[in-house]
């Protein structure tokens, strides 16, 4: 009686929902990998506050950096290039900062520029690829030829020239990364629409009196979000990637600022002397970016309803 | 039966005549289709492919597709007439008098939404439309005045406080539609309501899917069931339960059904009158019985003999010969007399209107044209 009792509850409700998604998870090794090493770097990121001063990039004495006073030299001459130790595990830079703290800093900045542009551009993608496809006609030919403008540039070129114009600041960085991200999230989303707003039960819809925002916004767009979220996935790596390139070849708000590519950038001119400058800022984009691709790959598994049968 | 035959039609078509526009032509689907639908009858409404059967439906629920064109034509619902209707009345009406029973009930439930989630999303996206039924049903359900239990007349007094104007929340509604929701699905027969709610479609039987879709027709407690081949996709088993189902409900509820099918014998089980369709023409209109026993047009005596018999010693399967005529090039006159047996001079050019040659049965023939 009890077990029969206990296995209704775990049949049905959103626990049991949660649960199968934990199970299906520790099925798929690869899916697990990407989803653990993701949720680190997640992790790390919300708690980099605790684990090192955010503003510990910037830890020198304010007329440090100009060169004919230079304090800094003297200050921190010990650590400069730092091969490794206790305090600095992965060495230090040319600054004399750790190079795991700086990392520990960096994740945050690079993880918060990947989700804010990647779930800007699903959401604009959608609605705007949803609304397009679902009225067609005259809206669709609009919204369409509005990507294809932003789609005639060359993206990252786009990028370079937005940040050049209106200054190289971290929200002027993610625009510039979004404006030129969205549309691909238009055109995934408009083709994923088109095909499900021709399903029957579209059709049945309409027969029980459901309105047009409805039909698209409940029934049509969760059925389609599933490439959608999958691709915002895999495109968390890829926007990090973008956003360390730019920093990378120079567009920072400071060149010493925490982010991944502008370490990368300061490692490489030290290649020989300080490899590690250029090896754990690149290792740490490399595992970020595989752990979300890996998750991505098997999201799909993990949330859509039909699949598990 | 006599009381049912008296009252008056709840849909009223009249020469409705639908085009299709396509790449090929014009596809001339219904020509001049007069139909009328009393109140709590169940009318049959047979013929073979293509013949204008759905499009008929379709354009009862003004779900027509976009390359189609009403040429002419009135459809009246209970006295309004839908083709002048705006866009937004076409929907209230739909939400409320009209209810569809589609084919394949796997296709027609979205598969990421859970059955529950569904059927109450019906009656939440119009809360005021059916909040009238929702409160009369649970009061209903907690029985007359005195009689309930203790711990329901707090909830009485709530609901009385509802159907007198008072604004209902939010949760409320939800709560009350689920309870109005399990009823329905009580009434189509689906074993442990409450579990259903919470699955998803793929977890149901063709038969659980298939009451479901029922279900969703009647938590709008519609006037007109338009059931278009409901049972086409189940296996007979499952048919027969399905239609059995239907033979139930018909006492309970208070509406007209419309059976869209090509399966005479499902005709034979639950309807009370049949319109026989050929070519987007209707042909013949009788009673059951009256249909069965004594068919008047050539080509729904040909229907009728084709039907194959396991008590007879017939060993060859009869058909009409010829074939079912291309509606972008249809035949002038009787859009059958090419196939028929026993066309003459003039069915090449009149069409023949339907007339009543006994007390209930039209027929469109020239053969009984006096």
């Amino acid at each position: 009686m009890a077990e029969e009792a206990r296995n209704r509850n775990s049949r049905t409700g959103r626990w049991a929902d949660v649960r199968y998604m934990l199970h299906l998870f520790r099925q798929n090794p690869i899916v697990l990998a990407g989803a653990v090493i993701s949720a680190a770097s997640v992790i790390i990121a919300l708690m980099s506050g605790l684990l090192v001063s955010s503003t510990y990039w910037n830890h020198i004495t304010p007329g440090a950096s100009l060169c004919w006073n230079n304090q800094l030299i003297d200050w921190h001459i010990a650590n400069v290039f730092n091969c490794g130790g206790p305090v600095y595990p992965l060495g230090t830079d040319l600054y004399g900062r750790g190079l795991l703290q700086m990392i520990i800093v960096a994740i945050p900045v690079d993880l918060q520029i990947a989700f804010e542009v990647v779930a800007s551009a699903m959401i604009i993608g959608t609605v705007l690829g949803g609304v397009a496809a679902y009225m067609g006609g005259v809206v669709d030919e609009i919204i369409l030829r509005a990507t294809d403008i932003f789609l005639a540039v060359p993206g990252i070129l786009l990028a370079i020239v937005l940040l050049v114009v209106l200054g190289r600041t971290i929200p002027v960085l993610t625009t510039a990364v979004l404006i030129t991200w969205w549309p691909f999230y238009v055109r995934l989303a408009r083709s994923q629409v088109l095909s499900e707003k021709e399903k029957l039960y579209v059709e049945r819809l309409k027969a029980t009196g459901a309105s047009g925002p409805r039909i698209l916004f409940r029934h049509i767009i969760p059925n389609t979000i599933y490439p959608i979220l999958i691709q915002g996935t895999l495109d968390i790596g890829a926007v990090i990637l973008t956003v360390s390139a730019l920093m990378f070849i120079g567009l920072t708000p400071d060149p010493k600022y925490p982010e991944l590519g502008n370490l990368a950038k300061q490692g490489i001119q030290y290649i020989f002397t300080a490899p590690w400058m250029i090896l754990f800022p690149g290792l740490t984009l490399l595992i970020i970016s595989v752990g979300f691709n890996l998750l991505g790959d098997g999201i799909r598994d993990v949330f859509d309803p039909r699949l598990r049968r | 039966m006599t009381a049912r035959e008296e009252a008056g039609p709840i849909l009223k078509i009249s020469d409705l005549r639908v085009t299709f526009h396509t790449y090929a032509g014009d596809v001339k689907a219904l020509n001049g289709v007069d139909l009328t639908v009393r109140k709590g009858e169940v009318l049959g409404l047979v013929g073979e492919s293509g013949c204008g059967k759905s499009v008929t439906s379709l354009a009862v629920a003004g779900l027509l597709p976009p390359n189609a064109e009403l040429e002419s034509g009135t459809i009246t619902l209970a006295g309004a007439d839908i083709l002048k209707m705006s866009r937004e009345e076409i929907r209230q009406k739909r939400l409320t008098d009209i209810a569809m029973v589609f084919q394949d009930p796997m296709t027609y439930l979205n598969p990421v939404l859970t059955v529950g989630s569904q059927l109450l999303e019906i009656i939440t996206q119009e809360p005021k439309l059916f909040l009238p039924a929702l409160v009369r049903h649970r009061l209903e359900e907690i029985g007359p005045e005195g009689k309930e239990a203790p711990a329901l007349a707090a909830e009485r007094e709530r609901l009385l406080s509802i159907s007198r104007g008072g604004r209902p929340g939010r949760k409320e509604v939800e709560r009350l539609a689920r309870q109005y929701v399990v009823s329905t699905l009580r009434q189509v027969r689906l074993p442990d309501p409450e579990k259903v709610l919470d699955m998803y479609p793929f977890e149901l039987s063709g038969g659980m899917r298939q009451r479901v879709m029922i279900a969703m027709a009647l938590v709008r407690r519609p006037k007109l069931l338009l059931a278009d081949e409901m049972t086409t996709a189940l296996d007979v088993t499952v048919q027969a339960q399905i239609l059995q189902l239907l033979r139930e409900l018909r006492k309970e509820i208070d509406a007209s059904i419309v059976l869209i099918t090509h399966d005479l014998a499902v005709v034979a089980e639950v309807c009370d009158r049949v319109a026989v369709m050929y070519a987007g023409n209707i042909v013949e209109l009788a009673g059951v019985e009256e249909l069965y026993s004594d068919p008047l047009h050539p080509y729904t005596k040909g229907l009728l003999a084709s039907i194959p018999r396991v008590d007879s010693a017939r060993t060859r399967q009869v058909s009409i010969g010829g074939s079912v005529p291309n509606l972008l090039f249809p035949p002038s006159g009787c859009r059958f007399h090419p196939r028929c047996p026993k066309a003459f001079g003039k069915c090449p050019q009149v069409k023949p209107p339907l007339v009543e040659v006994k007390p209930g049965h039209l027929v469109a023939c020239l053969l009984y044209e006096e």
